[in-house]
């Protein structure tokens, strides 16, 4: 068929070039992402540090002379001393401070990890699909997260435990299942307005199912809130797990975790400062980078907002 | 005389709107569309006017079942769709297709245009192989006037006029047999408007393919549309082929509209309207003749009787007490 501008010379020049070319070469939005995601200097900084962070908590027990259970009998409640390899000091009980605070690290990005990826994945498909079908579907639903949100959340870790015995990626779950109900919250407003969009029209007028719609033309521009929230959930998963270690539902001693270092180590900061000090850096480090990173993410995903 | 492509009878669609329990003011009905009637033969381009907030959006998303139609009959090629439930409503889909007014809303901002083109040519199973999908986004992006290697970026990279000219490519690609056009060059720049619209029409004279062209600029219209359907407050109120509607304005509202159209005279007196004064409410339409309000040939009748429709010849039909009375037709 001839094409109404007549250049059927350079339809059939790219049909050729089609032949020996397999894909056209193109930025995908991942590698322009990328892209601008490393000429951020504090997302990258903030990458280097989590990196350098997650490294050493989980490689750097293995070359301590301590490990995080092991008590020096001859040095208990000493601040740091080089020449007896307690770099960051010993607590009460004479373990070393810096392989515990290590232990405690991994934990910790362990428990944010696992927990906000789970209440990632249900609080964006559950907030979408409220959001997409909308009426009596989302009114029944978002009642159902009114409810969940009104019930006080330690009950559900205590039930949980008291079922599965205590473990700590049940914990981890059971965290991640009820802080999804603000990401499905934030989904579903999103995706309200989303709907409405034309390209999501248009995509019901080319008759895409509402699966696809969801996965395909909602979930993807939900990207920028979701990143910005899952930063801030992270801290707040840190925060959490202290509270519930504290009242004994969460990691048990000897195994120990950020929260419970902090915790434990403002009961005796006056006397023995190192104990609150250590921790404490390490996840303001975290939180600070993890919130420049989310920044940096949302502005590198997000081409609307350059 | 064979059936048309597309025959509307009596659609309606309603809203309701508030609501009655608990804390609302009671559930009011808004009739958007509120029985038309109007047929599109095979390749006839026929335009739909009116002004905003008149339903006549409403009856393109009704067409294409983005809205439930409340009431009445679509015969697309004799069947009446609108019994069809989703599913047997897809395969259809294919065949009656909808261009979008704001070319920067209606492109998915995280997918290539190779991937928003594919995805129609994959749900309707029009394309087996990858190569043949790009084979055939490359004919279609060539057929709007764009590059073909344009199909690996991203909406972001593209102006207002490119954008709609890639909404005008993924409607092309499923080669349909009717497009609704719900106001398609509204949104862009002047300068532009008038390449997009070229586009269309040479496009609809090569393929010919029906469409629905909804606006509510009576000088785009002029510009390519066989016949034109005037629509006030969910109601025709004046159909008739072009030349009709332009040299013989029946109904005052399509008069108003067609005094309304700005004419590139500076400083020339404008004409009094004839008609003042705001649309009345869709929730609470005024009895008899919808537009006798602001209507200058207004009587008695008008206020109390809905007007019948009176066939002027020529498939010139006019729904008003008044047709013999007319103003001297503008010089449009």
């Amino acid at each position: 068929m001839a094409g109404i501008t007549g250049k059927d010379v350079v339809l059939t020049d790219y049909a050729k070039k089609l032949e020996t070319l397999d894909a056209p070469k193109g930025r995908s939005l991942t590698q322009d992402a990328l892209r601008r995601l490393f000429a951020n200097k504090a997302a990258l900084v903030s990458i280097f540090l989590l990196t350098g962070l997650v490294l050493i908590a989980f490689f750097g027990p293995y070359f301590l002379p301590w490990s995080y259970d092991a008590v020096d009998w001859s040095n208990i409640r000493k601040p740091p001393n080089f020449e007896a390899g307690h770099y960051f000091g010993t607590d009460q009980n004479g373990r070393d401070l810096l392989a515990r605070a290590m232990q405690g690290t991994q934990m910790s990005i362990i428990v944010a990890v696992v927990a906000t990826f789970v209440s990632v994945v249900i609080g964006v498909v559950y907030g979408a699909a409220s959001g997409y079908f909308g009426g009596r579907v989302d009114a029944v639903m978002m009642r159902f997260v009114d409810i969940m949100y009104a019930l006080p959340y330690i009950l559900f870790v205590i039930i949980l435990v008291v079922i599965f015995g205590r473990s700590p990626v049940l914990l981890f779950v059971g965290i991640g299942a009820i802080e999804w109900l603000t990401m499905a919250r934030i989904v579903r407003g999103q995706t309200l307005s989303l709907k409405e969009r034309e390209f999501v029209e248009a995509a019901r007028a080319g008759g895409a199912r509402p699966f696809t719609i969801i996965m395909r033309h909602i979930v993807p521009n939900l990207t920028g809130p979701v990143v910005i929230y899952a930063t801030l959930t992270i801290p707040e998963i840190i925060i959490t797990e202290s509270f519930l270690s504290y009242l004994g539902l969460g990691v048990q001693e000897p195994q120990t975790s950020l929260g419970t270092l902090i915790s434990n180590g403002s009961q005796v900061a006056e006397a023995m400062p190192w104990l609150l000090i250590f921790p404490a850096i390490i996840l303001v480090t975290m939180l600070l980078c993890l919130t420049y990173l989310g920044d940096g993410l949302r502005d590198a995903l997000d081409p609307k907002d350059r | 005389m064979t059936d048309p492509l597309l025959d509307i009878r009596d659609l309606k669609v309603h809203f309701r709107i508030g609501k009655n329990w608990p804390f609302g003011s009671g559930v009011k009905t808004l009739k958007a569309v509120d029985g038309i009637d109007l047929a599109i033969d095979m390749g006839e381009v026929v335009s739909l006017v009116g002004e905003s907030g008149c339903g006549k959006s409403t009856v393109g998303r009704a067409l294409t079942r983005l809205e439930d139609a409340t009431d009445g009959e679509v015969r697309f090629k004799g069947k009446n769709v609108l019994d069809l439930d989703r599913n047997g409503f897809r395969p259809l889909r294919a065949d009656i297709q909808m261009i979008f007014q704001d070319p920067f809303a209606s492109l998915n901002p995280r997918l290539t245009i190779e991937q928003t083109l594919a995805e129609p040519l994959r749900i309707h199973g029009l394309a087996h192989s990858a190569r043949e999908a790009r084979e055939k986004i490359a004919k279609v992006l060539q057929q709007v006037g764009l590059d073909p290697s344009v199909m690996t970026r991203h909406p972001h990279a593209f102006s207002g006029g490119q954008r709609q000219r890639i909404g005008i490519a993924r409607v092309m690609i499923l080669s349909p047999k009717l497009v609704i056009a719900d106001e398609p060059v509204s949104a862009l720049d002047v300068s532009i408007q008038a390449q997009v619209l070229n586009l269309i029409r040479d496009l609809q004279r090569e393929t010919g393919v029906a469409m629905l062209f909804i606006s509510h600029d009576l000088g785009v219209v002029r510009h390519i549309s066989d016949r034109i359907a005037v629509m006030y407050l969910g109601r025709i109120v004046e159909t008739g082929p072009k030349s009709e509607i332009f040299a013989n304005p029946t109904h005052p509202y399509t008069r108003l509209l067609l005094r309304s159209i700005p004419r590139p005279v500076p400083n020339a007196q404008r004409k009094r309207l004839g008609a003042t004064g705001e649309p009345a409410s869709a929730t609470n339409p005024p009895p008899g003749c919808a537009f006798h309000p602001r209507c200058p040939l207004a009587t008695e009748v008008c206020r109390t009787k809905t007007p019948p429709r009176i066939d002027l010849g020529q498939g010139h039909i006019a729904a008003c007490h008044h047709t013999d009375q007319r103003e001297a037709a503008p010089a449009a």
